[in-house]
């Protein structure tokens, strides 16, 4: 753990280097998922409501969502851009050193500019709370925190997944996408607007449901009974990371070096 | 002209290489077309008044722009051209004896339409043969379909047209991630990639109508899908003629503007 924060701490001061840069990309990152929820907002302006569900809470949905994605690509940039460690084959430098490898890769790259694209969720989040009605609780707030942890969880999840897939492919594969970036999109609405197939799926193979859908009926007041049971979801998704990291280490057991 | 023509062969050739990455994206942009179309169709559900265009014709105009992707996305960008001007060896570019702009031009279009060549057929036969309500219909007649293709191709010039200036201005940037952000979110909103221009609030939309932007892909997908009629469609070539002129020849003098003031530092 301590080499851990020392390399994001290496990271933080060889980004800040370049300061100007930085500063931009961060706005810029700032804006990508503004003119998203500029167009969300712009529908409900026309359709006032999408089956039931109202803007702030959909706009909570959208960033707690997003809240995640972002706290993920920051600190598990290095699965995200491991198929480069692969293809070079500087994982052999990996192995061979006395620590983990997974802490090894996470540390291996940070990407701090996203703090832009947190920050753009974060007031989109202060608005949607700020206008919401919610008959506030000790619980309902744990819940809040709960549903923003198990995102990171499940996005970093699957950045693993994805990183292992490249000790058979050595490319990355570009497929993993729609589960990060499509996930992202679908699940910044509620998910029960979807298709049956598609809500199932995405809460029992891939628990997306449980990030942000589930936890927020109780959040809303919208079901009135077994709210412990959807308060908890969230813990019931962060499993998914356990067999990403069980998959990991079967593929770093199998791994063999491109020999560059 | 023959030149440029070469260029654009031997780029169409080259960009059509890449069929595994092609196919991984039309992997991705039909599941994205999905999640879309089955949003607005939540939308849609419970809609009370009028709304300015059919769920119908909201599909083909979704698939369309999924398969056509790279006409909409100024994102979608060469890296070696910015390579090129960050790092100075533009000093080879210009000993060509061939105009620059018409050069990057060729390059440019060939990019996007490899790209496309590979991505749409398969998009556009899968969604044809969807179950209803998601699949893709033909038009309603072949002059319709006649005025889409001419609007489509006419909307790619365009949209090149349009991705020439970042690269122009990086000239005075030096960083190509500044001016392809602030192009491909502004772009990409007023071309109806986030949402569909019809849906837009009504200052909004006029907004889009006065920008270029529109004209690249919305335009062609709602003539595509009849919600533009015949004779406006008629009218809207016109006007993509127009931009596109306008915008060629301000390129041209943006372009030669900088190439007089560049510095290529030695190394």
């Amino acid at each position: 753990m301590k080499l851990y924060w020392k390399c994001l701490l290496i990271h933080l001061k060889s980004q800040m280097q370049y300061r100007t840069s930085f500063w931009l990309l961060s706005l810029g990152q700032f804006f990508i998922p503004f003119s998203v929820f500029a167009g969300l907002y712009f529908l409900f302006e026309r359709f006032g409501q999408i089956k039931g569900w109202q803007f702030y809470e959909v706009a909570l949905c959208f960033s707690i969502i997003h809240m995640s994605f972002s706290i993920s690509e920051c600190f598990a940039r290095g699965f995200d851009m491991f198929s480069s460690l692969v293809r070079k084959g500087d994982f052999d430098r990996l192995l061979v050193r006395p620590r983990s490898t997974f802490v090894q890769v996470l540390g291996s790259q940070f990407e701090f500019t996203r703090v832009g694209r947190m920050l753009q969720s974060l007031i989109v989040f202060i608005w949607a709370l700020a206008n919401l009605s919610i008959e506030w609780s000790l619980l309902k707030a744990a819940t809040l925190g709960l549903m923003i942890a198990s995102g990171v969880l499940l996005f970093t999840g699957i950045y693993i997944l994805a990183a292992t897939m490249c000790f058979w492919t050595v490319q990355g594969l570009e497929v993993a996408n729609i589960f990060t970036d499509g996930g992202r999109e679908m699940a910044q609405y509620p998910l029960n607007i979807y298709q049956k197939w598609v809500t199932r799926f995405f809460t029992y193979v891939i628990p997306f449901g449980t990030v942000n859908y589930i936890p927020l009926l109780y959040l809303l007041g919208k079901i009135n009974r077994h709210e412990l049971l959807y308060m908890l979801t969230p813990l019931a998704g962060s499993l998914f990371i356990l067999p990403c990291l069980a998959v990991w280490q079967f593929g770093v057991r199998h791994y063999r070096s491109t020999g560059s | 002209m023959r030149v440029y023509r070469s260029v654009l062969k031997l780029r169409l050739v080259n960009g059509l290489q890449y069929r595994t990455a092609a196919l991984a994206g039309v992997a991705t942009q039909f599941f994205w077309g999905f999640i879309i179309i089955m949003v607005f169709e939540a939308f849609y559900e419970h809609a009370a008044q009028h709304l300015p265009i059919s769920l119908k014709e909201l599909i083909q105009y979704i698939w369309l722009q999924q398969a056509f992707l790279v006409f909409v996305t100024i994102w979608f960008r060469d890296n070696e051209l910015f390579e090129l001007i960050t790092s100075g060896n533009i000093a080879y570019e210009l000993c060509r004896p061939c105009g620059l702009y018409g050069f990057w031009y060729a390059k440019l279009l060939a990019q996007r339409l490899s790209s496309a060549i590979l991505r749409c057929f398969p998009i556009l036969m899968v969604a044809y043969f969807l179950p209803r309500p998601y699949n893709l219909i033909l038009p309603s007649n072949f002059e319709t379909f006649l005025l889409f293709l001419m609007g489509l191709l006419l909307g790619l010039f365009l949209l090149v047209a349009i991705s020439m200036f970042v690269y122009i201005s990086v000239f005075m940037t030096m960083s190509p991630m500044g001016s392809l952000l602030v192009f491909s979110v502004l772009g990409e909103f007023f071309a109806g990639l986030v949402i569909p221009i019809p849906l837009m609030p009504d200052w909004l939309q006029k907004l889009a109508m006065v920008l270029p932007f529109r004209w690249t892909a919305d335009f062609p997908f709602r003539v595509y899908s009849g919600h533009i009629p015949e004779q406006e469609a008629m009218i809207g070539i016109a006007i993509q003629l127009g931009y596109l002129a306008a915008l060629i020849w301000l390129g041209r003098i943006a372009l030669n503007g900088a190439l007089r003031r560049v510095v290529v530092q030695g190394g």
